[in-house]
């Protein structure tokens, strides 16, 4: 495998939009910011890869315009998966791998507001004998909590626990939409919400885009002193059905994790849009407590549709190329109650 | 550092129809897909991994249909990925697909691609009235037809070379059982008689709407090997490339990432001249006008030439460079699928298993797919023999 | 803005029986490799991977497994008033179904419940025959109904999808689309390639800035490419025949899509000067639509080379 590494990240997130759903509006300044970051400019980018939704935009082909961000004249190498960016990066790094090409820009982008989200991620499930009940994420995240308290797995106090740490983390972090000093008195203070989610356990409605930069050997020393190298990275996916998985572990995550090889991380940006889900996630990757986890605030505290899982990897690179970490783990997740997982792992050098 | 060679062993395909009423959306899919492996002569336990593409989800009221599939596609516990790429998207899978392996991230990997158009309508889901915009648009013919307007402008192509194009690929397609449309009968005078429906474009030089899935299992050299599969289709050479849909005196006709990505091909699989080394090729006619375009796209023709060789009988099967065997995207259109039937068609060629539309002889074939507002390329070169060799 | 449709859906044989069975109140699992009895049935065993192909009817009675309170239902959802989202395990299964419990509070549900289906009034054919679940109290299950094996007599369902998105123009359109409420056209310039761009763009698409200078356009041009469509479709709003084309206004560097009429379709050509016909001032709003259509205005026509680079 060629040593890969992530040399720039650039994001914008917020509660709402106040631009068309191609979010072309964040991503010009956002790729701005990567040429920034980089010293390069667009012709040193070898490969494109986009993640985003028609569902999410509420028209076919949503994506067609972002490319204007780039400025496709003359033409570009480009992809686009229908994911998370988080996948969208796994792309474009096995294309590096082929050797075909050894840089490549990875953005992700949505704008949730545009309708009511929780309500069109219900087009996600079965078609037949799910979807038509119109079961949206929240009420999915509720009996999934429950499983996991009435077993024992969790309690209230553990979830309001991740609550006040990510919001009190999120307090230094500009993008974030839900944030500031809060305990876990605080959390627990609020009325439950859909019994047993509080609102806090949920993670806000969030519009955003982000972006990042990966290199290839000298070509990523030559964008950054630390770059962030990639040392393992893996996805799976479970079967949809509730009924077909359990709920309160992610198998997906942890044969992930365990690919990816997790030994020695000392941070973790964990894409939890649950306060519980945090919880499951920790226990499937089997992180030791001394791990710090999202110390950005992770998703409970913005939640950008097909870009927060990118996120996380771009803030766990972001600690590493400041020296926080020598070696950190970012998660993705995608589909209804933590369906399809990606875990990928960094270190300084 | 060397990339590992990589090669098709399965193809599989439904029978394209208008309506496949007698299969869900899994069901469709795994018609093709056990036929895939069947062809592989493998199981779902030899799969490392699975690279789904669709166009837009719209089409079926499923988002991220995949995720639903993940079970039926034996997905449970591997990576799947999702590519969406427009039209070209059946293209842009298999070549996803293709770099898992030949980054040598993956053995064997199953890519599959579809559409049930039946469950919604194309013309709706791509013509759903935006605020504020003239709803001019009419779907895909609508969009293109006054491209080829221009086409027939700049290249002074006689009026009947569409009508040769759609009668050729409909007389291609009684030769392929998995077709959609088997018009028996159909001549250059039936189609120049058929209605104008986007003038220039005639209802018979129109792509057909179709419920469809086409798949593929790409292996390393050496899961070919073990594979015991004798005829492989050797990847020589994938490309992608893309444009704005819409750009200050960007070319609508001969887009330039419709010829960077093909020269780019060329160049990668060692081939000079396109005309003579090609055998055959797969190529993404949605409207029959596009033949002579892509065919001067792809630098088998000079700029303004295209049209000739379809004149001249050249595509069709016996001719110098036999285009759309299998009766083409203008026989079956599931629009996901379109561009990995492509794929999968010039891997049949290749080894020599594409049944009574075979090109005798054929060693070295191109698949191709475009999408969007024709800015969307994803191309790909076979061949009988390992690269290089 | 609206995207809203009834998708047609076909079901293969699985679904079909399971949906046909739905018709006649009674409930099919899935009998698994394993010996698991699953509801809804898989199409495919999760292990095996073969079609599954026995089906067995279970009970209409269940207990909850788990569940979660919808305080603020969505639309489509199978209560409108506040409910609880359900895994409820049937009697005679081993895997539970995803469905709706309606129960009055948060306080009248809980884990281990028993519950009995409510069905709809009116069968359909879909998971939504189950109208719900209600607390089945002391009540005991007098078997799933009976009912007859054969072709299914129901092979398709139809999903009816209705979305709602706020639609918000980027700040580059709402200049352009202001303009049109005072009658007036307005395209930018990129500030790198200096082409003028109608409508303006978030990007430039080639050079990935904001388009900037404002320039006010004249309401004529050349058209330059056009196609008559002449095929019916769904949401259509113009009668057929029309020509759609690209018209190329006088100082602007793209082309956009617009209706031309004033003229028979047949007599429309490239290279045709045309000008703006505007609907009556009262009636302009900010959209394109203010220019009813393009006419010709009758001068001679664009030499070609004057307009082939933007085909």
């Amino acid at each position: 495998m060629r040593d890969v590494a992530v040399v720039g990240f650039a994001q914008r997130q917020m509660k709402e939009l106040d631009g068309s759903p191609t979010c072309l509006e964040i991503l010009v300044p956002i790729l701005a910011d990567l040429y920034e970051q980089t010293g390069w400019t667009k012709s040193d980018i070898d490969f494109w890869c986009s993640g985003s939704s028609d569902y999410l935009a509420g028209r076919s082909f949503s994506f067609v315009s972002a490319v204007d961000a780039i400025g496709t004249l003359p033409p570009v190498m480009e992809s686009h998966v229908e994911m998370d960016a988080a996948w969208a990066m796994y792309e474009a790094w096995v294309k590096i791998q082929t050797g075909e090409v050894d840089t490549a820009v990875v953005y992700g982008f949505g704008k949730s507001s545009a309708g009511i989200l929780r309500r069109i991620l219900a087009l996600q499930l079965d078609p037949y004998t799910a979807q038509p009940l119109w079961p949206d994420t929240v009420s999915l995240a509720g009996i999934q909590a429950r499983e996991g308290l009435e077993k024992g797995l969790w309690d209230e106090a553990a979830m309001a626990s991740v609550v006040a740490r990510s919001m009190s983390d999120a307090a230094s972090n500009e993008w974030a939409i839900r944030r500031g000093a809060t305990s876990v008195e605080d959390v627990l203070a609020q009325p439950l919400y859909a019994d047993p989610l509080r609102r806090w356990d949920c993670a806000p409605v969030s519009d955003g885009a982000a972006a990042i930069v990966i290199a290839a050997g000298d070509k990523a020393l030559q964008a950054r002193q630390r770059p962030a190298w990639i040392t393992g990275f893996e996805h799976r996916i479970e079967p949809i059905a509730l009924n077909a998985r359990s709920l309160v572990e992610s198998s997906s995550t942890a044969a992930a994790g365990t690919a990816a090889g997790t030994a020695g991380v000392d941070l973790a940006e964990l894409h939890a849009p649950f306060s519980h889900q945090e919880l499951i996630l920790r226990s499937s990757l089997g992180l030791a407590d001394d791990v710090r986890v999202n110390p950005s605030g992770g998703a409970l505290t913005a939640n950008p549709m097909f870009s927060a899982g990118l996120n996380r990897i771009g803030e766990a690179a972001r600690a590493i190329w400041a020296g926080d970490s020598d070696k950190a783990l970012a998660h993705a997740t995608s589909g209804p109650v933590l369906q399809q997982n990606l875990v990928c792992t960094m270190e300084g050098r | 550092m060397a990339k590992v060679p990589a090669a098709v062993i399965g193809v599989g395909q439904t029978h394209h129809r208008a309506v496949r009423e007698d299969v869900s959306m899994a069901g469709l899919l795994r018609e093709a897909v056990d036929r895939a492996l069947e062809d592989a002569g493998m199981t779902f336990a030899d799969i490392d991994a699975v690279v789904v593409g669709k166009a837009p989800d719209l089409f079926e009221g499923v988002m991220m249909p995949e995720l639903y599939l993940a079970d039926a596609l034996g997905a449970a516990g591997k990576p799947l990925l999702r590519v969406h790429t427009a039209g070209s998207v059946g293209g842009s899978t298999a070549i996803v697909a293709a770099s898992l392996v030949q980054s040598g991230v993956h053995e064997r990997v199953l890519t599959v691609a579809f559409e049930k158009q039946s469950e919604s309508n194309a013309m709706w889901a791509l013509s759903i009235p935006v605020p504020f915009i003239m709803p001019v648009h009419a779907g895909a013919g609508g969009y293109f037809a006054p491209h080829v307007r221009s086409y027939i402008r700049r290249s002074g192509a006689p009026g009947h070379i569409g009508a040769m194009v759609a009668a050729k690929d409909r007389n291609n397609a009684l030769k392929n059982p998995y077709a959609h449309l088997q018009n028996e009968g159909t001549t250059v005078e039936s189609v120049l008689a058929s209605t104008m429906l986007w003038d220039p474009i005639r209802f018979d030089e129109t792509c057909p709407s179709s419920d469809g899935a086409c798949a593929l299992v790409i292996a390393s050299e050496d899961a070919v090997a073990k594979s015991g599969v004798k005829n492989p289709a050797w990847i020589h050479g994938t490309q992608m490339r893309s444009e704005p849909t819409t750009a200050s005196e960007r070319d609508q006709v001969n887009p330039q990432a419709g010829r960077d990505a093909s020269a780019a091909l060329y160049k990668q699989a060692g081939i000079t001249n396109p005309l003579e080394e090609i055998d055959c090729a797969e190529i993404y006619v949605p409207f029959s006008w596009f033949e002579p375009m892509w065919i001067e796209n792809l630098g088998f023709a000079p700029q303004g030439d295209g049209w000739k060789l379809t004149e001249a009988g050249d595509t069709a099967i016996g001719g110098k460079l036999p285009i759309n065997m299998s009766g083409g995207v203008l026989s079956s259109n599931p629009i996901g699928a379109s561009g990995m039937l492509r794929f999968g068609e010039a891997a049949l060629q290749v080894r020599g298993a594409a049944g009574e539309h075979q090109v005798d002889g054929a060693r070295k074939a191109l698949g191709h797919a475009y999408g969007g507002g024709s800015q969307f390329f994803a191309m790909w070169i076979v061949g009988s023999e390992k690269p290089g060799n | 803005m609206k995207v809203e449709f009834d998708y047609t859906r076909s079901l293969g044989s699985v679904l079909s029986q399971f949906m046909s069975a739905l018709k006649q109140h009674s409930i099919l699992g899935g009998v698994l490799a394993d010996g698991r009895v699953v509801v809804p049935p898989p199409e495919y065993d999760p292990v095996t991977h073969a079609a599954v192909t026995e089906l067995v009817p279970v009970s209409d009675f269940g207990v909850v497994q788990s569940w979660s309170w919808v305080a603020e239902p969505v639309a489509q959802q199978p209560l409108e008033k506040p409910f609880a989202f359900a895994q409820i395990l049937l009697d005679g299964a081993d895997a539970p179904l995803l469905h709706a419990v309606a129960v009055d509070s948060p306080a009248d549900i809980s884990t281990g419940m028993r519950v009995r289906v409510r069905w709809a009034e009116q069968p359909t054919g879909t998971i939504r025959d189950i109208a719900w679940f209600e607390p089945a109290g002391d009540a005991v299950t007098e078997g799933s109904a009976s009912m007859e094996f054969g072709a299914p007599e129901v092979t398709g369902m139809t999903s009816p999808v209705r979305l709602a998105y706020d639609y918000a123009a980027s700040p580059e359109e709402t200049k352009f689309f202001r303009g049109l409420a005072e009658g007036k056209i307005y395209g930018q310039r990129c500030p790198k390639c200096e082409k003028v761009y109608v409508p303006p763009r978030g990007a430039c698409p080639v050079d990935g800035v904001p388009t900037t200078d404002e320039v006010e356009l004249p309401d004529r041009g050349t058209l330059t490419t056009y196609c008559v469509v002449n095929v019916p479709f769904q949401g259509q709003t113009i009668p057929i025949p029309y020509v759609s084309a690209y018209v190329l206004l006088d100082g602007a560097d793209i082309a956009f899509l617009h209706l031309i009429l004033d003229i028979d379709a047949a007599d429309v050509r490239m290279g045709m000067r045309v000008e703006a016909v505007w609907k009556p001032r009262e009636e302009w709003t900010t959209s394109l639509d203010n220019i009813k259509y393009f006419r010709p205005t009758g001068e001679p026509d664009a030499d070609f080379d004057t307009y082939k680079h933007h085909l």
